[in-house]
């Protein structure tokens, strides 16, 4: 199993998702966080003082998925979040050891 | 400095206008102090009717629109106040040529002074009449902006408003109420704005809306309120200024003032309760925004018909009139599959239409001696005179934004694009956030490792 973690713009949430369920993802987890990468933020205005924002808000999901599916999702995701401008996000992926369903006691690939 | 001494002399002069106009009227008749502080204080709650609209849309709007959705209200009070003083009242009220409009004669306010103008208000400052009539011009434009909120450019939309308000609004506002106006004198009978504000302004939004097209995602995304206990304060703030937008339109302090801020208090709680009422039997619960949403319809509907009809009747009109919109904003709208955001069209155009009708069946000679009879009262022909008002109301909304969209659009875009949307208006138009929960940097030319000393202008890289 592996573990997809994707840091996308708030704003790519909705597509995201949308992709993800189609493939046949069921199980998220999405979390309000603030980062920076690359980037170097952007600037807002308040009553002529400049402000430069430079740790955005921003989204991050969380998928649990079969191996065989990991390099297809990672694909859906890139498209989905993508804009082509500085501050599209990340996506790390890693192994997971076992995953647990509580309610029945299910094991591995099963429990996701 | 010579374009500086340019506009020193410009603004002089404009300054002047009014005071040569005072010095004219020195004859005039007397003014009437308990009539001119009811209408001044009206006109100072009616003008926080649009910060309460900017609020009650706000509350409407998805957390990354918010700034935009309450500015879209809020310009319009700078916009169009300019706007009035400058031409929009003398096109309105001023002479009229050819019963379609004001003539330019009162532009800068020129003749517009501190004595009564007995053509529409005898017993108060003609300014005062003036001013009125203004917080009316800025509240409608803005109305509109809750159909195409979370998708209109901020400068189309500004450049929007204006024109609306010229050639619109100000033509419509003259057939109706202008000394000579077409429809004033079929004897279409319109009390404080049903026709003028709410039927165009609503029609007018319906339009925007379909021209501008759907939000980004509508129907696919979650598009709920962000905030209602926002959009309650802002429902409050119209129904208070609701008292000066129909009691004041009396112009005066008296019986027929008391008789209308009844009539509207019992028609607006009439609609609440209908609303809430069919709300409950089609969804199963009664919902506090169905509850503002219901009290704002009553207060559109009894608009046009607050002077001129009985207690009863109010409840009446208020009563039909929260069901008519709840039916066009919860059934029709979706049957239909347009998408206005906030339900301007839903509840201002259908509301006003309802209200302009229900005028010709209940309006009452027993009620208000200046007003007619309506239907129910033994006077068929009212009806069909509101009828033709409310049809030519719509005709030049209709026609009047299509070509107005139509002209804007080949100088700027109309429409925020999908990027634009999905990350919010208020970065993309206005670069504030509302909320900032999340957000984290420093001003420019403070350096914050430095305990805030000056480091000039850089921007921190990170």
């Amino acid at each position: 199993m592996t573990k997809v973690e994707c840091i996308l713009r708030p704003a790519k949430l909705e597509s995201v998702k949308e992709a993800v369920n189609k493939f046949g993802v069921h199980g998220i987890t999405v979390t309000q966080v603030i980062g920076c990468g690359l980037q170097k933020g952007h600037t807002n205005v308040y009553r002529g003082q400049e402000y430069s924002i430079n740790l955005l808000p921003k989204i991050k999901v969380e998928i649990v998925i079969p191996d065989k599916d990991v390099e297809e999702i990672i694909r859906i995701i890139t498209e989905a979040a993508r804009t082509g401008d500085i501050g599209d996000g990340k996506i790390f992926a890693y192994r997971i050891d076992n995953a647990v369903r509580i309610r029945t006691g299910e094991t591995g690939e099963n429990a996701i | 400095m010579k374009i500086l001494r340019v506009i020193i002399m410009a603004l002089s002069f404009l300054m002047t206008l009014p005071v040569l106009a005072w010095a004219e009227e020195a004859a005039a008749p007397a003014v009437d102090t308990g009539d001119t502080s009811f209408i001044l204080i009206s006109a100072a709650i009616v003008l926080l009717m649009t910060p309460g609209l900017a609020l009650f849309y706000g509350g409407l709007s998805r957390k990354k629109n918010v700034l935009n959705t309450i500015m879209c209200s809020f310009i319009a009070l700078g916009i169009i106040s300019i706007q009035w003083a400058f031409y929009g009242y003398s096109l309105s009220f001023g002479p009229d040529v050819g019963h379609f409009i004001g003539s330019l004669d009162w532009l800068g306010l020129k003749g517009v002074g501190l004595e009564p103008n007995p053509d529409y208000a005898a017993t108060i400052p003609h300014q005062a009449f003036m001013v009125f009539q203004m917080v009316f011009a800025i509240i409608t434009p803005a109305i509109i902006s809750g159909s195409v909120a979370e998708r209109m450019r901020f400068p189309a939309y500004l450049a929007f408003i204006l024109l609306w308000a010229t050639f619109i609004y100000d033509p419509v506002a003259h057939w109706v109420w202008g000394v000579g106006g077409w429809l004033r004198n079929l004897g279409a009978l319109d009390f404080a704005g049903g026709t003028v504000v709410h039927i165009i302004s609503g029609v007018s939004a319906l339009v925007a809306a379909m021209y501008v097209g759907k939000r980004k995602g509508y129907g696919r995304e979650l598009m709920i309120p962000h905030n209602l206990p926002m959009t309650v304060l802002g429902a409050s703030l119209l129904w208070f200024g609701w008292f000066g937008f129909n009691a004041g339109s009396s112009l005066g302090a008296g019986s027929l003032t008391t008789m209308v801020f009844v009539n509207t208090q019992l028609a607006t709680a009439a609609a609440m309760l209908s609303w809430v009422i069919f709300e409950w039997i089609r969804h199963g619960k009664p919902t506090l925004l169905g509850a503002v949403s219901g009290a704002v319809a009553g207060l559109v509907a009894i608009t046009p018909a607050c002077g001129f009809v009985t207690s009863m009747s109010a409840i009446i009109i208020g009563f039909i009139g929260g069901f008519i919109c709840f039916f066009s904003v919860a059934i029709m709208k979706a049957k239909l599959g347009y998408d206005d955001s906030f339900d301007a069209f839903g509840v201002h155009g259908m509301g006003g239409t309802w209200g302009a009708i229900a005028t010709g069946l209940f309006a009452s000679k027993a009620a208000n001696e200046l007003g007619n009879d309506g239907v129910f009262y033994g006077n068929p022909d009212q009806l069909v005179t509101q009828l033709i008002a409310t049809a030519a109301s719509w005709a030049v909304a209709v026609v009047g934004t299509l070509v107005l969209l139509k002209v804007i659009s080949l100088f700027t875009k109309l429409r925020a694009s999908d990027e634009e949307q999905e990350t919010g208006l208020d970065f993309t138009q206005h670069g504030e956030d509302a909320y900032t929960e999340f957000v984290s940097g420093s001003p420019f030319g403070v350096d914050m490792t430095a305990g805030g000393a000056p480091v000039g202008a850089e921007k921190p890289a990170f």
